[in-house]
């Protein structure tokens, strides 16, 4: 009974964190981001794992909870999160962070987003109109999400304004040596020709000069086909692409079907931190992206 | 370069503050002979240095974000150059929203095909006369509720949500107001206030809208208890705990004008409701929603079974339910496979007058229970496979009922469902389902076919 008396006291306790900003993140690259530059200042969790698929998240209480108690939501945006964040924000009652409040943040805001239409036909498939949402796959997009962000966080903490400076300046320096080396690394990835799963890759691609030939998915968000795949044995059975991609939450069969009845490698990436064992932070993503890319296809 | 020009910004400001020092203290070192003078003089010294040395090292930091803002620069112009036409700019105002129209617009079509072996005309649950809208669909082939939702910020401390169901009664098509209500976006303390016309709070189901239903039906006790679903004008204050535990408490204040409520009593306050809900997760595969909520109705002639020869209840009517959701997907990847288990038990208490037609008006308190359990499995991407058993039960309410639909029932009601449903995207859904119905008159074997569609805006569902 004292048992029971204790956990329910322990469970209705209120939070008693000592973090500055409370931050709820949609994806473990803004977690795992906002630690960079906020280090010890914020608590930064993850509403999702890279093992899950980000556009298909139940609104769970737990996650209620969380956006109930942050000060901060931080997520990649672009309707990336539609089918569950507005019900967690709906149901939360936290008006600090409500879309368009200083306490909402959408990282995809702040980049080049690309395949932007505007409108969208559902034939096409579960297309964003605000272009590709997948924008984390680009260093360079870090790089500039992160300052969006430092710069946020200023105001949301004013007192320690110059912490989260310094954190940035601090993590940007790191960055770009990261970026350089990264970029001399996956020189040889250049014109590389890609199948991937789900248009997860189109800033990644940009980035290092990969051509994507083809996806798994006949149409953006359904499932392969058996139809589809045959298809693209025909067209690309013959040499007719480098490598095969997919994201951890995406089902392995379909492209270890391709990868058998063509010999194109077929690799896992991990689409953010936690994908691999090896991706253990933003750093350690990229360096492991660039390995197991180079290790498919040397 | 740049660390040598601050290096040498940092040289000049301190020979600066040196030479100002050494000026300040010959211009003042005639005058001042006593030493508190001195020693106040390096005191102000000591902060001027301080206070230069801070703002130095701003400088510095100043400079350091400057360089990086140019380095940034160049990435996003070494962006632009590769990329084809640029997306819209960085702006708040950008933020997702369900729609680039305001208000978002959604439309839902449904329809269905049932097979009966009984007439659902005559379809009627002994000791359970149906009220509200609940009730089997007509045979054959049919359309449903074809429902259009609009939906928008009113400005920055309200929203607003209409659903506006095409309706089609004796053949005629009409327009009803469904839902209609506003809710606070700016409340301190997680609060919310909703106001207007909108499904309560109470249970699971009960705020769920038709199109995200398992099955094509409302299993029994919300078909018996609650005319499918409980929806009534009013006043609804939410508040969430600031707690690592999800802990969610609702009061409702509503006119009493829908079944199981009637009449409006108590000048247009006639029901009332509290819910409390609680959940969280167990591990990353599980995550799991429980509550508790209580309906207090007061109906006044509140008609149910027969619609022309209806029988007519005046009196209170409470309802309690208890619910239990549990969610699981392998590590939490609910695409590709998962599995909800959930269930409710409902208990009514009706205490007052039932008037009969052709018999009179007979005293009525009487405790009513039911529940249902249900599974659904999502093996793969797309397709489901569920099943249910729901099932009623009742106190006998005495010799005075007998031969009438209020009588106690030989057996207690219940039914066994089955269906499957394919859906292609989040957008459209085939359900095919199957009801063994031991509920009605005489057992029955009930087949339906039903598609769900939706174009325009469709908000995220909740848990």
């Amino acid at each position: 009974m004292i048992r029971y008396i204790v956990f329910l006291l322990i469970a209705v306790t209120p939070l008693s964190s000592h973090a500055e900003i409370e931050i709820f993140a949609c994806e473990p690259e803004w977690a795992a981001l906002a630690e960079e530059i906020g280090g010890d200042l914020v608590d930064a969790t993850s509403a999702t794992t890279a093992l899950q698929d980000p556009h298909y998240i139940q609104a769970r209480p737990s996650l209620i909870a969380r956006v109930r108690n942050a000060d901060l939501v931080v997520c990649s945006g672009a309707q990336l999160e539609i089918g569950w964040l507005p019900a967690l924000l709906q149901k939360a009652n936290n008006r600090n962070v409500t879309p368009g409040s200083d306490g909402y943040f959408e990282a995809s805001m702040y980049v080049q987003r690309f395949d932007a239409t505007g409108s969208v036909d559902r034939a096409q498939g579960d297309i964003h109109p605000q272009g590709n949402p997948h924008v984390q796959t680009n260093p360079h997009n870090v790089r500039l999400i992160a300052s969006a962000l430092a710069e946020r966080m200023e105001q949301l903490d004013s007192e320690n304004a110059g912490a989260y400076r310094s954190g940035l300046v601090d993590f940007t320096r790191r960055w770009d040596e990261a970026i350089d080396r990264w970029e001399a690394r996956a020189a040889p990835l250049e014109g590389l020709r890609v199948i991937t799963h789900h248009k997860s890759w189109v800033y990644l691609e940009r980035w290092l000069g990969l051509e994507e030939v083809a996806n798994l998915e006949p149409v953006p968000g359904l499932p392969p086909t058996a139809g589809h795949l045959s298809q693209l044995v025909r067209t690309f059975g013959d040499n007719g692409a480098d490598v095969i991609i997919r994201a951890p939450y995406q089902d392995e069969r379909a492209s270890r079907w391709l990868h058998e009845r063509t010999g194109i490698p077929a690799v896992l990436l991990p689409l953010t931190v936690g994908g691999t064992e090896e991706a253990t932070d933003l750093f350690a993503l990229f360096d492991d992206i660039i390995a197991r890319l180079l290790e498919a296809t040397q | 370069m740049s660390i040598d020009f601050r290096k040498g910004i940092r040289t000049a400001c301190i020979w600066m503050l040196a030479l100002s020092g050494t000026a300040l203290l010959c211009a003042t070192s005639a005058n001042a002979n006593e030493a508190d003078d001195l020693d106040a003089l390096r005191n102000e010294l000591n902060e001027l240095r301080d206070d230069y040395e801070a703002r130095i090292s701003n400088l510095e930091q100043r400079l350091a974000v400057a360089e990086q803002n140019a380095r940034q620069a160049n990435t996003a112009v070494a962006q632009l150059g590769t990329a084809p036409a640029p997306a819209a700019p960085a702006s708040r105002a950008d933020a997702t929203g369900n729609s680039a129209f305001n208000p978002a617009i959604g439309v839902i079509f449904q329809g269905q095909a049932w097979n009966y072996g009984n007439d659902p005309e005559d379809y009627a649950v002994q000791g359970f006369p149906f009220g509200g809208e609940a009730g089997p669909a007509g045979e054959g082939l049919s359309l449903g509720e074809t429902e259009i939702n609009i939906s928008g910020n009113v400005d920055d401390k309200f929203t607003a949500w209409l659903t506006v169901p095409v309706v089609i009664e004796d053949g005629e098509s009409g327009i009803e107001i469904e839902e209609a209500w506003l809710e606070t976006l700016s409340l301190p303390g997680g609060l919310s206030a909703r106001f207007g016309r909108f499904f309560s709070g109470i249970g699971y189901l009960n705020d769920r809208h038709a199109h995200s239903w398992d099955f094509v039906d409302q299993p029994l006790p919300y078909q018996a208890f609650l005319g499918d679903q409980y929806l009534d004008d009013g006043v609804q204050l939410r508040w969430i705990a600031p707690t690592n535990q999800f802990l969610e408490f609702g009061a409702e204040i509503l006119r009493g004008g829908r079944y199981p409520a009637a009449g409006a009593g108590s000048s247009g306050v006639g029901a009332r409701s509290v819910f409390v809900n609680t959940g969280g997760d167990v591990g990353t595969d599980h995550s799991w929603l429980a509550g508790l909520s209580y309906l207090d109705a007061e109906s006044i002639d509140r008609p149910s079974g027969d619609e022309d020869d209806p029988f007519l209840f005046t009196g209170d009517s409470s309802t309690t339910i208890a619910q239990f959701v549990w969610k699981w997907a392998p590590q939490g990847n609910w695409r590709q496979r998962n599995f909800v288990f959930q269930s409710e038990y409902l208990w009514r208490n009706e205490d007052g007058a039932y008037t009969l037609p052709g018999i009179g008006m007979l005293r009525y308190d009487i405790d009513q229970r039911g529940w249902y359990a249900q599974a659904v499995y999502q093996p793969f991407p797309q397709w489901r496979f569920g099943g249910r058993f729901d099932t009623l039960s009742m106190d006998d309410p005495g010799i005075g009922f007998a031969g009438t639909g209020l009588a106690l029932p030989d057996d207690d009601p219940k039914r066994l469902s089955f269906m499957v449903d394919w859906s292609n995207s989040e957008f459209s859904r085939l359900r095919l389902q199957y009801t063994r119905d031991q509920a009605g008159a005489s057992d029955d074997n009930q087949f339906g076919l039903q598609y769900t569609m939706s174009i325009g805006a469709h908000g995220a569902h909740s848990f």
